[in-house]
């Protein structure tokens, strides 16, 4: 096992090279966000001689950090919610009930997946700027919650048709009703791809820019992305500063994906592959 | 009751429907009657092509395009990256475990993140020139950002770092669901790595090496809109060096308020999506076959 032939230390060497390149950008983003606009002055790649938290405490006390981050929480929340009990009703009837037009909503849900978000944007902003709905926290929930449901039912009524029969039978045997059995049968059973679901669209509209920096344009409302995206181009010349407000914006990704890295690696790819 | 009985799934998928008739469904017609319209507001006149042929014959537009085509040359680089990488870790190299984890991280960054740091590095008096002057290389400490020749291949270098780091993780798990006998017998052979490599393992991932390139391309001709928003100042800069066709949508409904041009874009970018289902949706069941298979 243990030969230290010239192959085995190349590939070594590729791969090192490999994880440098993929930790650089955050590397730069802590060390720079530690120093003072001086110190990056004269030393732009070393580490920070004399950290400074100075650069953060002026990003929470100048910009609205926290309060973009509330508004995204608010937006994945609601959207996320509404999408998941749509999702499960709908998937729940399309995997055990039969019905007329039952194939066809399951595959035109199925091939909405692959429409842009972006060729939806033109009519809804026309008509949500008829209903005074645009910078509202509801109208860009449902816009959100509609484009992550097709993947949500795809993925649901697939796990949905492996849950036995017989199990749905004896429920039914038992008198109960067929929401009892969603509740109470299928969705204890769905644990998974429930997780799985909430992992992936949460990430969807926590990290989106397109939908947040259309539909939410008061700056009361602003989402996290759309916050830093307007936030760097004023800091234009603190990159301390905007580093500081970039490790803030990222931590909570970073801790989930520390605590919950297998779920999350799990979530990423069903959601980027859809 | 039996009325009860026939119309309880249709209950239950009506929010469904509603939802996606709102979302997906009106815009949908929308996008093609408002595509023949002069939009001012909410309405306008009838003008049959007109939009259209504006449309083709800006050189804005053609632009984009051409800019999200010279972006899709980012994907062989990113197969050729997943490919290596992946078939590293797959080999169990020493701390392969590790490293797994840590080529994983460009990914969980969101892409306006990634974009506002690795602008910074890129900016002419930034750390990477630096790196590239002290290595004596300053024919290539370029202005990254702020010249139009260069800065769409910045954009390029920011699509591979973040999306290759996808590609090895979906390739990897394909190379573990393989079967181990047949790879452990070329290599008991005495075939070389590179002959192992070729003949054995790549031909095993032709299923999801396709799925990934299928899914590029998609990502990239319809969802590129954040790294240009942020490494373009917001205005697909310099001038008009990194606009793509997402970017040319936005501006025609927000900046200009043409909703009829923005709409006829929709529509063009709207059927290349649709031509891609078909690929997509061939992508997707070879890589459940060859899942079955293995």
């Amino acid at each position: 096992m243990k030969n230290f032939s010239a192959g085995s230390v190349l590939k070594q060497a590729v791969l090192f090279l490999a994880a440098v390149m993929a930790l650089i950008p955050t590397a730069f983003m802590i060390m720079t966000s530690l120093k003072s606009d001086e110190e990056y002055a004269l030393d732009k790649l070393g580490l920070p001689s004399n950290p400074v938290i100075e650069n953060f405490r002026a990003v929470l006390a100048d910009s609205p950090f926290l309060g973009w981050m509330a508004n995204s929480a608010l937006l994945v929340t609601g959207s996320v919610a509404v999408s998941i009990v749509v999702s499960c009703l709908a998937a729940y009837a399309i995997a055990t009930m039969s019905f007329r037009g039952r194939d066809g909503i399951f595959f035109t849900s199925t091939v909405l997946m692959a429409v842009p978000p972006i060729v939806m944007i033109v009519p809804l902003f026309v008509l949500y700027t008829r209903l005074g709905l645009i910078s509202t926290f509801p109208g860009a929930m449902i816009i959100y919650a509609g484009l992550i449901t097709p993947f949500s039912v795809y993925l649901l009524t697939t796990f949905f048709r492996t849950v036995p029969r017989e199990l749905l039978e004896a429920a039914r045997m038992d008198g109960a009703g067929p929401l009892m059995i969603l509740l109470k049968v299928v969705l204890p059973l769905s644990l998974p791809p429930l997780l799985t679901l909430v992992v992936v669209n949460s990430l969807y509209v926590w990290n989106d820019l397109l939908i947040a920096i259309i539909f939410l344009q008061d700056d009361a409302k602003r989402t996290l992305m759309a916050g830093i995206s307007v936030f760097q181009g004023r800091y234009n010349n603190q990159v301390p500063l905007t580093m500081a407000g970039m490790v803030i914006a990222s931590a909570p990704m970073f801790i989930l994906y520390i605590v919950f890295q297998k779920h999350f690696i799990r979530g990423l790819m069903a959601g980027a592959v859809k | 009751m039996r009325t009860v009985q026939r119309l309880r799934p249709y209950l239950y998928v009506l929010p469904l429907v509603a939802l996606l008739a709102f979302v997906y469904g009106y815009p949908l017609v929308r996008i093609f009657e408002f595509s023949f319209k002069m939009v001012r507001g909410i309405d306008g006149p009838w003008i049959g092509l007109r939009n259209y042929r504006l449309i083709l014959s800006q050189d804005v537009f053609w632009e984009s395009v051409l800019h999200n085509v010279q972006l899709l040359l980012a994907i062989p680089a990113m197969i050729a990256i997943s490919l290596l990488v992946s078939i590293l870790l797959y080999e169990r190299v020493p701390g392969w475990k590790l490293y797994r984890i840590i080529v994983f991280v460009p990914f969980i960054l969101a892409v306006p993140i990634i974009a506002v740091v690795m602008k910074r590095m890129f900016q002419f008096s930034g750390p990477v020139n630096e790196v590239l002057r002290w290595l004596s290389l300053d024919f290539m400490a370029l202005d990254w950002i702020g010249s139009s020749d260069v800065a769409l291949w910045t954009v390029m270098i920011l699509i591979i770092w973040r999306e290759s780091a996808l590609g090895i993780i979906l390739f990897l798990a394909r190379l573990l669901s393989l079967d181990e006998a047949v790879i452990e017998a070329a290599r008991l052979d005495g075939v070389s790595w590179l002959q192992r490599v070729r003949y054995v393992i790549i031909p095993q991932m032709r299923g999801v090496i396709e799925f990934y390139a299928v899914v590029s391309v998609i990502t990239i001709l319809s969802a590129v809109f954040a790294y240009v928003f942020v490494v373009g100042g917001g205005r697909g800069g310099p001038g008009t060096a990194t606009m793509v066709i997402e970017f040319y949508i936005f501006n025609a409904l927000i900046r200009t308020s043409l909703p009829g041009i923005a709409a006829a874009a929709s529509v063009l970018l709207f059927l290349v999506s649709v031509a891609l289902i078909y690929p997509l949706f061939r992508a997707r069941k070879h890589l459940a076959e060859d899942e079955g298979r293995s």
